[in-house]
């Protein structure tokens, strides 16, 4: 059939190639720099060090639920410093009231958070783009100060908040217990990291951008729309739940003035320098806001905030798609020339 | 029975009638034209049998069935397929993430299986891409399957939007002005596609459209409007010399009623 031969715009597109699919053996090769890069920090750092990096893996699982809502989904969320919140508490109740491992502590977190998502994502579905961002806003204002209240306060500690204790490698395997976090972090993080992969290149995923396009059409398309933005909701809520969990115990701390709004501000940063809608984008996210901040600490003790200001600026400058962004164009570049 | 049956609707906007008791039909495989002047109810028609509106009174009935009311993103599910008069495409994604985003209706697996990459995830998604390649063949997207949809000149997107909208096998095709913005060679091609397409699947078209020339020439039936009331219905010969519509179109003083 040759209905559409020869159309007048046929000759203006033809420079235009379509990117060709990545080789299997560069995807393996990714594959297996990821984990060298993955593993290497056990051997090489410090102990504080690999605390930090445990830290910046943690954020950068943060970002990745917030970049499921927001990036993918174009809802805006200023908030999801309080799921990290819930999160981070529900483990920390559960191990130091209850001694429950860590591990148990995370199927509860989960349950927790997605059910806290769905009720956030429900009248989410009636406020559109910036009354919906302060409706978020409001409740990371408001969780630190419910955590704090004397109705609840023999649970979470109210002020004081909770200490809780890391749990130790188990007999056999020779890693101190910061190595030992590390080793956990990054594989619940991973296990995320790839699952999220998998719902982005579904018709789910595809569902979640065509609905933050085009709504109208989405719908046309039999698109569920006020189902995928509360499912959205949900499962952004876990992911960022489950890192808030991995911090209570990487951190074997929490109380309420570790879980501010700046959190929530602290997750969109990341997201956007990482790359909004991007997975591994995240992960960058993640790296920049827990390092940055030192290195602006180690430029300028008087005025780190401005120092970080000015950085954050100038990558937004330099990098306007985010770290995401300058990899895609790397990676065109070198297609380009192979 | 015929595929669509329109049965007597009535839209008002505040004061005005938009639509007033308009009913036709559309049988199986037919291809049926929808003209009238600007402001006729067209558009209102239309966006009432996709389910954007619920009429006043009266009935749409699909198959048989009294779809009136029915949530927009169930029609597609029901066989009632569509393109936007003004394009509507998922501007941040490719042109085959767009036409794979059609085939949603058809695949089943939601968060939890796709999380997983259940092996009902993987099934559909195969079936779905690969109609998505003989769609893109089909419509000659496949070089530019890979790109962005915005980075295409207009013509090629309404192309995508057919793609996007055929995807999900729909036994109606809704198009509101599929000519709009169209030069003389394109709505000749497009003539051609509708055509084709009414051959290819098994389909049946509703087509809204201001261009009379192209209505005239590729539909079996033509519905004409006018102030929300239907003055004339019949083969393209019968209405293009029907008194009535002659009037409607020189009244409005539109320039298309030469073309016809
Ligand atoms: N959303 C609306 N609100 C108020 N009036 C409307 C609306 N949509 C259409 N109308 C009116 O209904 C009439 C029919 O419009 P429309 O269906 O768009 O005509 P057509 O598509 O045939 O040009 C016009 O008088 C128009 O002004
Ligand atoms: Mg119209």
């Amino acid at each position: 059939m040759s209905a559409t031969k020869g159309l007048p715009a046929d000759a203006a597109i033809g420079g235009l190639a379509a990117p060709a699919a990545t080789p299997a053996w560069q995807r393996v090769l990714l594959v297996l720099l990821g984990l060298g890069a993955a593993i290497a920090p056990l051997f090489v750092l410090e102990s504080f060090q690999l605390f930090q990096l445990t830290m910046a893996v943690i954020m950068a699982l943060a970002v990745l639920g917030l970049n499921i809502v927001t990036g993918y989904n174009g809802q805006i969320s200023l908030g999801h410093g309080a799921f990290f919140a819930v999160g981070a508490y529900c483990t920390a109740i559960l191990m130091s009231h209850w001694d429950w491992s860590f591990w148990a502590t995370l199927p509860v977190s989960a349950v927790v958070c997605t059910a806290l998502g769905w009720g956030v994502g429900f009248p989410a579905l009636r406020l559109g783009g910036l009354y919906l961002a302060l409706t978020t806003f409001s409740l990371a204002v408001a969780v630190p100060q419910i955590l704090k209240h004397k109705a609840i306060e023999d649970w979470t500690g109210g002020v004081q908040g909770l200490f809780l204790v890391k749990p130790d490698a188990p007999a056999g395997i020779p890693l101190t217990a910061d190595q030992w976090m590390y080793v956990v972090t990054v594989i619940v993080a991973g296990v995320c990291f790839f699952l999220v992969w998998n719902l982005i290149r579904s018709r789910i995923g595809r569902a979640l951008m065509a609905t933050r396009d085009h709504p109208t059409a989405a719908e046309a398309m039999g698109m569920d729309i006020a189902d995928l933005k509360t499912k959205a909701f949900a499962v952004s809520a876990l992911i960022t739940g489950i890192a808030g969990s991995l911090s209570a115990v990487a951190i074997e701390f929490v109380a309420p003035d570790s879980f501010t709004f700046g959190v929530s501000i602290t997750l969109f940063v990341g997201m956007v320098v990482g790359g909004v809608a991007s997975i591994l984008g995240s992960l960058f996210g993640g790296l920049f806001v827990l390092f940055v901040p030192n290195i602006a600490e180690a430029i300028s003790k008087a005025a780190p905030g401005v120092i970080y200001g000015v950085i954050l600026i100038a990558f937004l400058f330099l990098l306007p798609d985010g770290f995401a962004g300058l990899l895609r164009r790397i990676a065109a570049r070198l297609r380009g020339r192979g | 029975m015929a595929l669509l049956e329109v049965d007597d609707i009535v839209i008002r906007f505040g004061g005005v009638t938009a639509v007033a008791g308009v009913s036709f039909e559309v049988a199986e495989h037919q291809i049926c034209g929808l003209i009238g002047p600007n402001g006729a109810g067209k558009t209102t028609t239309f966006n009432c049998i996709s389910g954007i509106y619920r009429p006043n009174s009266g009935r749409v009935l699909f198959q048989g069935r009294d779809i009136t009311g029915e949530p927009r993103h169930r029609m597609t599910g029901l066989g009632i397929g569509r393109t936007f008069q003004n394009l509507a495409l998922f501007r941040s994604m490719t042109v085959r993430d767009n036409v794979l985003a059609g085939a949603h209706a058809s695949g089943r697996s939601g968060f939890i299986a796709s999380a997983l990459n259940l092996p009902l995830v993987r099934r559909e998604a195969q079936e779905a891409e690969a109609r998505a390649r003989e769609l893109l063949a089909l419509l000659n997207l496949e070089r530019v399957a890979e790109l962005p949809v915005a980075a295409l000149p207009f013509g090629w997107q309404k192309r995508v939007e057919m793609a996007r909208a055929l995807i999900s096998r729909p036994k109606l095709l809704l198009l509101d002005e599929p000519a709009g913005g169209l030069n003389h060679g394109e709505v000749d091609e497009l003539a051609e596609l509708l055509v084709d397409i009414r051959r290819n699947f098994d389909l049946s078209i509703l087509l809204v459209e201001h261009h009379m020339s192209l209505v005239m020439r590729v539909s079996d039936k033509v519905a004409v409007l006018d102030f929300g009331k239907k003055i004339a219905d019949g083969t393209p010969d019968e209405v293009r010399n029907d008194p009535e519509v002659i009037k409607a179109y020189l009244g409005a003083g539109d320039e298309h009623a030469q073309a016809a």
